[in-house]
């Protein structure tokens, strides 16, 4: 394979890569090693070097069909297949289907006197007589600086060094050679000045007595690739890298809404529920019901028949499972179908990142759509403040990119200001429900509300939240001139109300039975003047009808009177109105 | 493995002793890459400490790696030349062309090494 190629004409997809199928290493180095040509991985003793390199050849052998050799300097054969046999790989069943050859190279010094010109025309032969053997694609030297405490002659070595990967890249293989790290340097012996194509540099950091894996590529010739250091983990199942990098904010926002499990809350939230792919945060004091709000979410999840992933800071399984029972959720029968599973650790088992890296392998190798932590206070003790936003927003930032709804609960201490979550991650956050104790008439009732919710009407009441056999309810909390009542004070209120109630309604009947009877009297009474009135102006009638029949009388009788003296004319005539009304009274 | 089940076919006996074994006997191996100036010179150098130092009981088989490359792993043969004293144990090694005959006397503990 001829592989040269002169500087300046280097492009980024020109350069074949061999990948490693280890878990995000692949992702990072955009496909994986540069094919047919050395890589550097070097890093202090115990940082995983040996591991990386023997995953890059089993991978290979047992998934990319390219077998592979070992070739040790430090460890027997017996002792790395026993090394890494815990990890599922055996060895000595790939030696067996001629995919692998492990081949140990013992130097002692002791055993040695140099008497001469010498070269390591040996190691060579052994080195091709292995490829040949299997016709291997990939080689793995480990540690090769050992061989520079083995010989005395350092110009050889050098020479010797530089030859071997000259010749290595005119096999055309892919080779990974580890070295152990150097004072400011990359490696003891500098052996980095021989590989120039790729650099991968591991470490293992001790802080507040947790280690934390760390890989970063120091050099990757004609390739893109992240330089940041990417925490990495060695499990069950080999070294994992978490990938997770500068995610940018691309990812697409749902429009899609789920429930949380509690009918109320979802309405709280603009009535159906958070978006898919929010990130929730459940905060509140101890004891406050964050487990079981956050349970009631895993809950909802598997009655959707989607996965969701649990992971417990606090307590283990099965005691989760017991004490969810108690509000009517039977988390046990979802781990048993599979739609919920529950992952308990303690925060203190390991490192910040160690925890990311295997949020990160369960997620992608799950595939849930909701992703629980509880609590997320336990899991930043694992780390210092700093680290743990950045490593936070990874994570959500991740989450969201595979649009899985997050759920964190986080304690808040008493006496502290409740509202402030004391990691910062408040701008991290959608949706934010707070639990807290309301202590009033010598009882702790819980409440919540929503701090914020972002894209949505969200209800700004306090409600008052009750554990029930079946589950949460949310209930109103009475809110009136004696400030806000919970629990039995609420309920002595509300009855304290309704009595009033129902007294006030009686006075109002007794007050219009009064009016309704006044009312009667009166009209009695005012019937009773008409017809009074109505008598006595039937009598005034007749009087004046009588008046009027004596008054034409007289005129008569004057007229009568007047012919009988024939006089002549009216003139001494005297109105008679006034003698026949003063007559008339004292008539009547 | 630092076992190998293959056997070293002799290539050269420069010395056909009886076949009962003597403690005396000294067996030695060298291992070369082809005939190269390093290894031609090994092997001369080799035979003129013998005849001078252990006349008559030593026994000399050459290996060559490019014919026979599977035998370098059994005696961890990673410099080019290696002599390996097989007999009288311990096993030693002595690497280069032994042109320095007293290093390459110290180191196959025919001489003690100099304080």
């Amino acid at each position: 394979m001829s592989l040269v190629i002169k500087n300046g004409s280097l492009v980024g997809h020109a350069l074949p890569k061999a990948p490693t199928g280890i878990d995000g290493l692949d992702e990072i180095t955009g496909g994986g090693l540069p094919r047919g040509r050395p890589t550097l991985v070097c890093g202090a003793a115990g940082c995983g070097k040996t591991l990386l390199a023997i995953e890059f050849l089993v991978r290979g052998a047992m998934e990319f069909d390219e077998p592979g050799v070992f070739m040790s300097f430090e460890e027997t054969s017996e002792e790395l297949a026993q090394n890494v046999a815990s990890l599922g790989f055996d060895l000595d069943e790939l030696e067996r289907q001629r995919k692998l050859i492990l081949d140990y190279v013992h130097i002692e010094p002791s055993e040695i006197e140099e008497t001469g010109a010498y070269d390591l025309e040996g190691m060579f032969i052994r080195l091709g007589h292995s490829i040949d053997t299997i016709g291997a694609k990939r080689v793995v030297l480990d540690t090769i600086e050992t061989l520079f405490g083995g010989f005395k002659d350092g110009a050889v070595l050098r020479a010797e060094l530089r030859r071997l990967f000259r010749w290595l890249k005119d096999r055309g293989v892919t080779a990974i050679i580890t070295g152990e790290r150097g004072e400011g340097t990359l490696t003891r012996h500098g052996i980095e000045e021989y590989v120039s194509d790729c650099v991968l540099l591991l470490d293992h950091r001790v802080a507040e007595q947790l280690s934390t894996r760390r890989l970063r590529i120091v050099k990757y010739r004609g390739a893109a690739h992240g330089t940041n250091e990417y925490p990495f983990l060695i499990d069950s199942d080999g070294l994992s890298v978490l990938p997770i990098t500068s995610m940018g904010l691309e990812h697409v926002a749902s429009e899609e809404r789920i429930s949380t499990g509690i009918p109320r809350l979802d309405a709280m939230l603009g009535g159906r529920g958070p978006y898919r792919g929010s990130t929730l945060l459940i905060s509140g004091t101890a004891g406050t019901g964050k487990t079981s709000l956050a349970a009631n979410v895993a809950n909802a999840s598997c009655v959707r028949g989607e996965p969701c992933l649990y992971l417990a800071f606090e307590e283990s399984e099965s005691q989760l499972a017991r004490n969810m029972r108690s509000i009517g959720l039977n988390l046990d029968t979802w781990s048993k179908q599979g739609v919920l599973r529950v992952i308990a650790t303690r925060p203190t088992f390991q490192g910040l990142e160690a925890h990311l890296t295997a949020i990160h392998k369960q997620v992608s190798e799950f595939k849930p759509r909701v992703v629980i932590l509880d609590p997320l206070t336990n899991f930043i003790k694992a780390g210092r403040q700093v680290e743990a936003e950045a490593m936070l927003m990874r994570l959500i930032d991740y989450l969201k990119a595979e649009q899985i709804t997050a759920v964190f609960t986080s304690l808040t201490h008493g006496g502290s200001f409740l509202e402030q979550s004391e990691i910062g991650i408040s701008s991290l956050i959608d949706v934010w429900m707070m639990l807290r104790d309301i202590e009033l008439g010598g009882e702790r009732n819980r409440a919540m509300y929503i701090l914020k919710a972002r894209g949505m009407a969200h209800a700004n009441q306090i409600r008052e939240f009750h554990l029930t056999d079946d589950g949460i309810e949310l209930k109103n909390v009475y809110v009136g001139p004696e400030g806000v009542l919970t629990g039995s004070m609420r309920l002595a209120q509300e009855s304290r109300e309704r009595a009033a109630t129902v007294t006030r309604k009686q006075e109002v009947e007794r007050r219009r039975r009064e009016l309704e009877r006044k009312r009667s009297a009166l009209e009695a009474q005012m019937a009773m003047q008409r017809a009074q009135f109505e008598a006595e102006s039937e009598e005034l009638a007749l009087l004046l009808r009588q008046e009027e029949d004596a008054s034409e009388r007289l005129d008569l009788d004057r007229q009568g009177m007047a012919e009988s003296r024939q006089a002549d004319g009216p003139s001494e005539y005297v109105p008679p109105t006034s003698h026949s009304k003063g007559s008339k009274g004292e008539r009547a | 493995m630092t076992h190998n089940p293959d056997t070293p076919e002799p290539l050269s006996n420069l010395s056909a002793l009886g076949a009962e074994p003597d403690m005396n006997l000294w067996e030695l191996r060298l291992y070369v890459a082809g005939r190269t100036a390093k290894s031609v010179a090994a092997l001369e150098n080799l035979k003129k400490i013998c005849d001078e130092h252990l006349a008559g009981r030593y026994q000399i088989e050459v290996v060559d790696l490019l014919v026979h490359p599977q035998l370098a792993k059994g005696d961890q043969i990673v410099a080019i030349p290696t002599l390996v004293r097989k007999l009288p144990e311990p096993i030693r090694k002595v690497i280069g062309d032994l042109s320095n005959t007293d290093r390459t006397l110290v180191g196959l503990q025919l001489r003690p090494a100099k304080s």
